[in-house]
């Protein structure tokens, strides 16, 4: 590591990377979320029998998690590098370690680990098998295959493989606080975040208006079910997230109860159910056009 | 002649907990396909570490035994029938023993005439009889499986190569697109793969490869590279024994190492400083002399020593954001009175259907209350259970307790002390929580064994009286763990509860108090008193009572714990006295002679109708048990009647002509009945 690697350089060498590997670099997606799982490009691309190799970079917010930008490592948002190979070819860690490489950290240089984790999100109905990977006792990375989506079986299994970005970024650029990393060009995080984290955390704690968040939910919920109905499946799908970041902003001003709680998450997870079924009837109408594609690819290369 | 056989499942890496575990497992189920397969063998060692489970079969038969036997198989008439035709049972016992009806003869036995075959099998080569170990893979269990790939089949994790040798020759298993091979995998970032060229050369070439397959050896490394670093700084360590399993089990080639964090932070408390260190980094912590926590840790690292201070320096900066975040949490909770987390107990959910933990303090000190009259307690006492119950569940909204949830209880006692609570009332807190696994410790403060009582008693009534009954297989909620605790600390205690007088009775003191249902009616409470009866047999289990001890205290009628205690204690103690054997057996021959008179309406004895000196020793006798302050004592009594007994039986005649005189000795022995039963039903007690 004798060059200090800033954000932007970072992102760009593990998406070079990572298309070397056939991954589509895919843009963030225009809708809050909370992770990077939950972008379309990972859950809905995970049901179905068809293959899916995409990285992207995506901004996850989490309400709760905010702290005014006083606090050196929690963030009102933060970013995930997010790899999703379908299905998960058996060099897959491998993979990751020579991506680590290319980040300058050279295995024999340091103490890396796979640590059990097997990663859930019950309110989208996803479940998985892996680990968090220990970069010198740093959880820097989450590892999982995933079992279900959308409550659906997940066959070809994908493999999904989460870079926590400032995390990795600290660790690079040893920095103790966020705020100190260089994002590119000689700008640091904190001339990028530290306002937007400070007036998110204030809004999300102090200034959100719950009555009017509970409407919103009701209504978005209201809306995605009707177009579920009418098999719309991705504007659907940007109701559902509307959702989940409505709840999870009700959920940081601590007055949900446990009850209400699993009410709201049991109502996200039931049309998570939904879209993902109706993703696979749509693409099965359409003959599941990837696999297709796959299949007269992998014919073409045997001849 | 034999050879060692070498079956190596190489697996990306398994959890911690599964890997020791999984080889014994790997181990049974290879020992019990070769015992099928009729393939001996000397013994199985089994090695592991997080990318591998390997067992080696040492000195395994080389082929399974020629057969060479005669068969009998149905008589003549039975084989053929009158055109000359095999029968169905003719061709059945030919198949059965692997050959075709063509092959039977006829040989005459006693006259008659029967089916013969003469079965002549080579036995298998152990190479042929080891390719089919491919169902000892798909047989293996796991608590976490997942699929890979396309395929449906599941294991721990994707499994990337086998190794399958008998001597030197490879033994080439197939399992899903995988072909066993000699080819195996060193450390992942140390070492390169290995071609073995024999079974035998399996942990030598791989520790040349920064692996240490055997776990116990990899064990004794940590543990003694530990010892080193502790002594050479003088420090203590308390060797964790299943943390040092769980680090064993996540490294292939260990080297331990110390870091250290800045002073600043041992004002946190010690618990949160050792929940950072252990549970989230799997680091041992460390003591200087006089056993006090000092800002050092140890680790171990899967590799060797280059660039080992890369590794400290990244696990050192790890620690101290985890313990910024801890002092953050600190700072924030020490803000506010504890009346500001105590009033927010109303929003704190303890379950949908049951209510708020707001609620349920209220429940707990009205049944500690009780409680604590039917026990004795002072005022004080007293005094701070009632000042406790109104706080004991605050720190659940604690900044602390949401991030370390492990530290509920802990962190109360911490923010009362603080708070200037006296020193009962904190460490009640804590306590409450106690025993926190089955066999785990009681609370030592009279105060906080209260606590924990009442807390616990309130639970498994409102989750009865809400309908959530645990069913021998289901037990979310951990209620026989609960029942099992207030069992353990009544009796270390030495405080009486009879539950089927109690429960009633807290629940009468309950109602109208608490929105929580609560159980109504005789058939609820036997089910709880039951179901806390059964906490009771388990504690007399695992304390080594004799079963029919336990089965004669269990038979009684009595439902407090004590009570069933002190009474096992004694027949187990005489048990095997020469005294025991008479004594129960003349107690038992009154239980059958009611029994058997179905005798139920006992009244007062009247000595007048005596016609014996016998009746009016007896009666003397049981009149003076009536005095007895314990069990031992009431048996000691017993032996000493026997004598007594035994004459009266001699002498009288039960089942008298005389109505009234029959009734009289007959409620004589129902008296002495009542106090026998004290003792449980001896009649379950095996003599010999």
């Amino acid at each position: 590591m004798e060059q200090k690697l800033d954000i932007q350089t970072m992102i760009f060498k593990l998406e070079q990377f990572w298309a070397s590997k056939g991954c589509m670099i895919m843009p963030s997606y225009d809708e809050n979320k909370g992770a990077g799982t939950m972008s379309p490009y990972t859950f809905l691309r995970a049901v179905g029998p068809e293959p899916w190799k995409a990285c992207y970079v995506e901004p996850s917010r989490r309400p709760a998690d905010g702290r005014y930008g006083d606090n050196p490592n929690r963030l009102f948002q933060h970013h995930q590098f997010q790899v999703v190979l379908k299905p998960a070819p058996l060099e897959i860690q491998q993979y990751y370690l020579d991506s680590l490489k290319v980040l300058g950290i050279e295995p024999l240089e340091h103490d890396i680990r796979f640590v059990e984790d097997n990663w859930e999100n019950p309110s989208m109905g996803c479940a998985g098998v892996g680990w968090e990977v220990w970069l010198d006792g740093m959880e820097v990375s989450q590892f999982t295959y995933f079992q279900t989506v959308g409550e659906l079986d997940v066959k070809p299994t994908m493999g999904e493989i989460t870079y926590g970005v400032e995390r990795l970024a600290s660790y690079i650029q040893d920095v103790n606080s966020v705020f100190d990393l260089e994002w590119g060009d000689g700008v640091l995080y904190r001339d990028i975040f530290k306002e937007p984290e400070y007036e998110h955390s204030k809004y999300a704690f102090e200034e959100s208006d719950q009555k009017q968040l509970l409407e919103f939910f009701d209504t978005y919920e209201r809306i995605a079910k009707r177009l579920l109905g009418q098999n719309l499946v991705h504007p659907a799908y940007d109701y559902i997230l509307k959702c989940s970041h409505t709840f999870n902003l009700l959920d940081a001003r601590g007055t949900v109860s446990v009850t209400e709680r699993a009410g709201y998450l049991h109502r996200i997870r039931n049309m998570a159910h939904e879209v993902a079924v109706k993703f696979v009837e749509e693409r099965e109408k359409r003959g599941f056009p990837l696999l297709k594609s796959a299949q007269a690819k992998a014919e073409a290369s045997n001849d | 002649m034999t050879k060692d056989f070498l079956f190596e499942i190489g697996v990306e890496e398994m959890p911690a907990h599964v890997a020791s575990k999984s080889v014994k497992q790997l181990a049974d189920r290879t020992g019990k396909f070769l015992k099928e397969n009729g393939l001996g063998f000397k013994e199985i060692k089994t090695y592991s570490t997080p990318r591998r489970l390997t067992v080696l079969v040492k000195e395994l038969d080389e082929k399974q035994a020629d057969v060479d036997e005669v068969k009998k198989g149905p008589a003549k008439k039975i084989a053929q029938d009158a055109d000359g035709n095999w029968t169905k049972a003719a061709v059945g016992f030919a198949r059965g023993q692997g050959m075709s009806a063509d092959d039977i003869y006829f040989e005459e036995l006693k006259g008659v005439e029967y089916a013969y075959v003469h079965v002549q099998k080579a036995g298998k080569e152990a190479k042929e009889v080891l390719l089919g170990l491919d169902e000892v893979i798909k047989a293996m269990t796991f608590p976490t499986k997942m699929r890979w790939d396309s395929q449906d089949f599941e294991f721990v994790r994707p499994i990337h190569w086998l190794v399958a040798l008998y001597g030197s020759e490879v033994v080439p298993v197939e399992f899903l697109d995988i072909t066993a091979g000699r080819k195996t995998a060193g450390h992942r970032f140390l070492g390169d793969s290995v071609v073995l060229a024999n079974a035998d050369d399996y942990v030598e070439a791989l520790r040349d490869q920064y692996v240490i397959v055997d776990a116990d050896e990899r064990k004794a490394m940590i543990v003694s590279q530990i010892n080193d670093l502790v002594n050479s700084h003088n420090w203590q360590i308390k060797l964790d024994a299943s943390l040092l399993e769980e680090v064993n089990n996540l490294v292939e080639y260990p080297t331990v190492f110390a870091g250290s964090f800045d002073q600043k932070y041992l004002e946190i408390p010690d618990e949160v400083l050792i929940t950072s260190m252990k549970d989230n980094q799997r680091y041992f912590e460390v003591y200087d002399q006089e056993g006090k926590l000092i800002n050092c840790f140890i680790s171990v690292r899967n590799g060797n020593k280059d660039h080992l201070e890369n590794v400290i320096s990244g696990n050192e900066k790890v620690l101290v954001a985890r313990l910024d975040d801890a002092v953050f949490f600190y700072d924030e909770d020490r803000k506010y009175p504890l009346s500001h987390f105590v009033d927010r107990m109303d929003s704190v959910s303890f379950h949908d259907k049951i209510g708020s933990m707001a609620e349920k303090m209220t429940r707990v000190r009205i049944i500690g209350d009780y409680l604590a009259k039917r026990f004795g307690l002072s005022a004080e006492e007293v005094a701070d259970f009632d000042r406790v119950s109104g706080l004991y569940k605050f720190d659940l909204v604690t900044q602390m307790v949401g991030e370390f949830a492990e530290l509920q209880g802990v962190m109360g006692m911490h923010y009362a002390r603080l708070a200037g609570e006296n020193e009962n009332v904190s460490v009640a807190i804590k306590e409450h929580y106690m025993p926190t696994t089955a066999e785990g410790d009681l609370p030592k403060t009279k105060v906080g064994a209260l606590l924990s009582v009442a807390d616990k008693l309130d639970t498994i009534i409102a989750f009865f009286g809400a309908g959530m009954i645990p069913s021998s297989s289901n037990d979310p909620y951990a209620l026989r763990r609960y029942a099992y605790g207030i069992v353990r600390i009544l009796l270390n205690e030495d405080w009486s509860l009879p539950f089927d007088q109690v429960v009633p009775e807290i629940v009468e003191l309950l109602s109208g108090k608490t929105p929580a249902k609560l159980p109504q009616g005789a058939e609820e409470d036997k089910q709880l008193a039951d179901f806390i009866r059964d906490r009771i047999k388990q504690f007399l289990q695992k304390n080594n009572y004799q079963y029919d001890v336990i089965d004669a205290v269990l038979a009684s009628s009595e439902q407090d714990p004590s009570q069933i205690l002190a009474a096992a204690k004694v027949l187990q103690q005489h048990h095997d006295d020469k005294a025991f054997k008479p004594v129960v057996e003349s107690l038992t021959r009154i239980a059958n002679i009611l029994k058997k008179a179905k005798f139920s309406q006992a009244s007062p004895v009247d000595p007048n109708l005596f016609e014996d000196r016998s009746e009016q020793d007896l009666y003397n006798g049981v009149e003076a048990l009536a005095n007895v302050k314990d069990h031992a004592e009431l048996y000691e009594a017993f032996v000493a009647l026997q004598g007594v007994i035994d004459r009266y039986f001699d002498v009288n005649m039960i089942m008298a002509k005389d109505e009234a005189v029959k009734n009289n000795r007959l409620s004589q022995l129902a008296a002495v009945n009542d106090l026998a039963k004290r003792l449980g039903d001896l009649s379950k007690l095996v003599i010999k």
